[in-house]
């Protein structure tokens, strides 16, 4: 039978603070044979803790000793106990590396907070949108906001704070801007020039920086507003201020506005502002009757005095053998818009998920025995994923089902270059349209600045067997003339 | 004053996905990212609704400047009945308000040792009866009475009092004088030689205060406060779980007006010795003292700052300056630390005390940057101290210009604890704390860090998204 033993040290002049101290009892504590352990200054308070504990404390110890006191199951302990305190008091004051690097900042509002400058890109998810550009306004910046399914309360409330402040707001659901040269969300790069765009669609306004940019004229900015500033709640509130801020710029010649065609008396309201401006505004508004992208970019260039070239075609689409509807397969809501337009004059109504009037929508399956058109970076269908420029799985899919339908005659596609999209979307769509054996048409939007290359893509996607336009509206003409001479075969 | 838009930014601050980060900075734009995170669950309308919320920003901005407006000074040191109007059988605690069936050990054995210091029973154990029958004694929160009260924080008639003033408004706020460590009224203890201490803390220590106080007041102006803090913060001292410089300082302060006033000799020895022994002496005039800067923002519609955050032993809540004097409470932690003597986990009773109105005013947890000696609690280290500082800024609305952190370059401490942005980025408040014993009666067991129960935030932020929804329709 062993028996227990009671050690109790003092240690004068050994100093080590409390907390220390804590530490050390802690990890004698824990060692082997030790029942209990405080190792202490032999203050007023840790006197009585250790006389409660049943360590007798020599009367002579004053406040500048060290005590060691140990409860140990056998003698046979000690010394592995005593070792165990040096190490604990050396271990106490080893240099620990811990977390040495500055956390990044949390929220938008402590990001401005140490850099003060500077504008903020907001895309987190909607329901978080507001909160993030708000801090931004909050600091007295302009702001854009990438994130889509934002409510439109929410909208009015980030623009209204913005207008009383003189600030910008980018969106929501603003995929593009150009500001001051620099490329935000999907851009392309593009020179510096006269124009400036106010854009509430964000392809349509790759469209005409990409149509423009052949034509070899620059476009310092182009400030997106976002699909919903222009409609009748929330009036125009960003395009205001966007046209205010090109007007302001002395470089620009002429600002554009791309949109869908606004309510009437909104249209009355811009049209006012904008006469009141000095710099002309010429409204390229996509609707029905109204002149398509490729048309507007043209009477650009028409007022600028500039020459108006052709707009170049790669590659020829064979016509196809069978089928009889064409099916458009969109990553640019604007681009898919556009084509709609032009393909219900030739052909009459177009099924899609973004759809004229309500009775020509698709279902979930996106498929019907009409001619469609998709748009696979409608908010429904990115809610939960990617946009399809990023991530082209989704369009991908449907077009393996596309081809593999054999009432399908022609394909019509976009691709989208610039900032922000994937890094080489031909790669797999050339791979993909390979095994399509109906014509595709693709529209390339995209300048030669781009990182992905322009002609790189094009070149992939012609050796695949597509026929490649820069303009959208020539691609989808170009595709239904294909499916006329298929109808045409046929008969 | 918005950037000119023909002119590339010359910074971009990205919040959200990363390659459109990473597309600006390969058009050579430095860029920020924000490291941002789903805010804490079904929070995202009220965080919407509160930060469309027209009165907020410049609410916000006021409430911070009201709280980093005021200056504490030390006017006066007097009992409760006299500067509270506490009368016999009245009670004060700290936290949120409780009643004696759900009040936890610390709390009763506080209140059984303040029931025998009264005189209302001989023995504390007599007590529990008078307290379970509640017919002749009344509890209120020391905060609803312009006080605060570390750990326990019972505070009964003849108890003296620390008297905090700001000299621009007259606004006055107390707390009792501390008790030291260990075996203390405070931490639930009430043995006799509790009630010895703080019989000569009644007789002795609080007039000879009184008198070095008055003096020092009337003679050089009282003994500011929120001065000693600004140096003590340069110091070593976080003013919550270390307050050796600043009780030093005060002490510096007061001793020769004790030493030239009218008590005995004896006394004045024991009163300087009692202090000079004591490293949390300045902690009961750092706690009131920020509390009087945090009253300052009370009652400000439309902010979602906190400023109040207390806890009973039972219950942690905290008020905040838009919702009035409404309390929003969850479950009090048990804080993490080191355990004195034998003691372990289970020893220690959930948080308590108001001393967290340190960490609301952006000291204690909040500038343990400036105190790495005390990091170790938790077996940190001195990079966890600085960590700890820098992710409190996350939460709060700015810095105090006054109270500097030297190894963080005299950045201000983080100060108006924001409830939207705890809500948004799920940081809690970190409180340094001490422990009590779970038992009536034990006193201290450790010391540690602790952090508020989450669900409190949602509920505070829940209320403002409400207020706010109300305004706008009217």
């Amino acid at each position: 039978m062993t028996q227990p033993l009671v050690h109790v040290e003092l240690r004068p002049g050994a100093y080590a603070d409390s907390v220390t101290l804590l530490q050390v009892s802690r990890a004698v504590q824990g060692l082997d044979g030790v029942l209990a352990a405080q190792v202490a200054m032999a203050t007023g308070l840790n006197v009585e803790v250790l006389t409660e504990m049943g360590f007798a404390v020599p009367a002579e110890a004053t406040t500048n000793d060290l005590v060691v006191a140990l409860r140990l199951a056998d003698a046979g302990a000690l010394d592995e106990a005593l070792a165990g305190v040096e190490r604990a008091l050396k271990d106490a004051n080893r240099r620990d590396d811990g977390p040495t690097e500055i956390a990044p900042p949390r929220t938008t509002a402590s990001a401005l907070r140490r850099a003060p400058e500077g504008l903020t890109l907001v895309s987190v998810p909607g329901a978080s949108a507001l909160v993030e550009a708000m801090d931004a306004l909050d600091a007295g910046r302009d702001v854009m906001i990438f994130s889509d399914n934002v409510p439109l309360d929410q909208e009015l409330a980030l623009k209204r704070t913005a207008a009383a402040r003189g600030l910008l707001v980018m969106g929501p659901d603003c995929g593009t801007a150009v500001v001051g040269g620099l490329g935000l969300g999907f851009a392309n790069t593009v020179s510096p020039g006269p124009v400036g765009i106010v854009a509430a669609s964000g392809t349509g306004c790759q469209q005409l920086l990409a149509l423009l940019d052949h034509a070899g004229v620059g476009v310092t900015s182009a400030l997106g507003v976002g699909g919903r500033d222009l409609s009748a709640d929330v009036r125009g509130l960003s395009t205001r201020e966007a046209l205010r801020r090109l007007d302001e710029d002395p470089a620009v010649e002429l600002i554009v506005l791309v949109s869908k065609p606004p309510a009437e008396d909104v249209a009355d309201e811009i049209r006012a502002y904008a006469a009141g401006l000095g710099t002309p505004v010429q409204l390229a508004l996509l609707g029905a009757g109204q002149p398509d992208l490729t048309a507007a970019a043209e009477s650009v260039l028409e007022r600028l005095g500039r020459d108006v070239p052709s707009w170049p075609v790669c590659g020829t689409a064979e016509p196809a053998t069978g089928g009889r509807l064409l099916r458009g397969l969109f990553v640019g809501g604007t681009l898919c818009d556009e084509a709609m337009l032009i393909a219900t004059d030739a052909l009459g109504p177009v099924r899609s998920n973004i759809p004229f009037s309500p009775d020509l929508a698709l279902d979930s399956s996106l498929t019907a025995d009409a001619h469609t058109m998709v748009d696979f970076g409608d908010d429904a269908l990115t809610a939960g994923r990617a946009h399809p420029m990023i991530d082209p799985t989704l369009r991908l899919e449907h077009l393996a089902r596309v081809a593999a339908d054999d009432t399908t005659a022609v394909v019509l596609m976009d691709v989208v270059l610039g900032h922000g999209s994937e890094p080489d979307p031909a790669a797999a769509l050339a791979t993909a349209i390979a095994d399509v054996r109906q014509p595709v048409v693709i529209a390339v939007v995209g300048t030669d600045g781009d990182p992905q290359g322009l002609e790189r893509q094009v070149r992939a996607l012609v050796s695949a067997g597509a026929e490649v336009h820069l303009s959208n509206a020539g691609a989808t003409r170009r595709a239904i003339e294909l499916l006329d001479q298929t109808k045409d075969g046929s008969r | 004053m918005s950037t000119p838009t023909h002119v590339a930014p010359s910074h971009v601050i990205s919040a959200g996905a990363d390659l459109f980060a990473d597309a600006v900075a390969a058009q050579a734009v430095d860029v920020t990212r924000v490291d941002w995170r789903p805010p804490m669950p079904g929070t995202d309308a009220d965080l919407a609704a509160v930060a469309a919320d027209p009165l907020r920003r410049d609410a916000n901005e006021r409430a911070l400047a009201a709280m980093l407006g005021v200056t504490a000074t030390l006017v006066d040191v007097a009992p409760a009945y006299d500067v509270l109007g506490l009368e016999a059988g009245q009670f004060l605690h700290a936290g949120p308000p409780i009643e004696w069936a759900r009040a936890s050990g610390p709390l009763r054995g506080a209140l059984m040792g303040g029931a025998a210091l009264e005189g209302l029973v001989d023995d504390p154990e007599d007590a529990v009866a008078l307290f379970e029958s509640g017919t002749s004694v009344q509890l209120e929160p020391c905060h609803h009475r312009g006080t605060v009260g570390p750990m326990a924080g019972v505070v009964t008639p003849s108890m003296w009092m620390l008297v905090l003033e700001d000299p621009k408004t007259g606004k006055r706020t107390h707390c009792s004088l501390n008790e030291g460590l260990g075996k203390v009224l405070r931490y639930g203890a009430y043995s006799p030689e509790v009630l010895t201490r703080l019989r000569w803390m009644r007789d002795v220590l609080g007039p000879t205060l009184q008198g070095a106080v008055r003096s020092v007041r009337d003679s050089t102006g009282p003994v500011d406060v929120t001065g000693i803090l600004t140096q003590m913060l340069q110091m070593g001292d976080e003013a919550h779980n270390r307050n050796r410089a600043g009780t030093l300082m005060l002490l510096r302060d007061l001793a020769p007006a004790m030493v030239a006033g009218r008590a005995e000799r004896e006394d004045v020895a024991d009163v300087l010795r009692f202090i000079g022994g004591n490293d949390h002496f300045f902690l009961n005039a750092a706690m009131p003292a920020c509390k009087l800067a945090l009253d300052a923002a009370r009652g400000i519609e439309g902010s979602s700052m906190v400023v109040a955050m207390a806890r009973n032993g039972t219950d942690f809540g905290i008020q905040v300056a838009g919702t009035g004097d409404e309390w929003f409470t969850g479950p009090a932690q048990v804080a993490e630390g080191l355990y004195l003597g034998d003691y372990g986990p289970d020893d220690a009773n959930p948080d308590i005390g108001d001393s967290a109105i340190t960490e609301t005013a952006g000291i204690g947890g909040f500038a343990m940057a400036t105190a790495p000696a005390i990091v170790r609690l938790v077996g940190g280290s001195v990079p966890d101290a600085l960590a700890t500082t820098r992710r409190m800024h996350e939460i709060t609305l700015g810095e105090n210009p006054r109270w500097s952190v030297p190894v963080l370059e005299f950045q201000g401490v983080p100060s108006g604890i924001d409830v939207t942005r705890v809500c948004r980025t799920g940081i809690l408040p970190q409180i340094n704390t001490g422990m009590a014993g779970r038992v009536a009666g034990t006193g201290q067991v450790g010391a540690g860090l602790v952090t508020p129960p989450a669900e409190i935030f949602p509920k505070a932020l829940g209320r403002l998204a409400e207020l706010s929804r109300t305004r706008s329709t009217l």
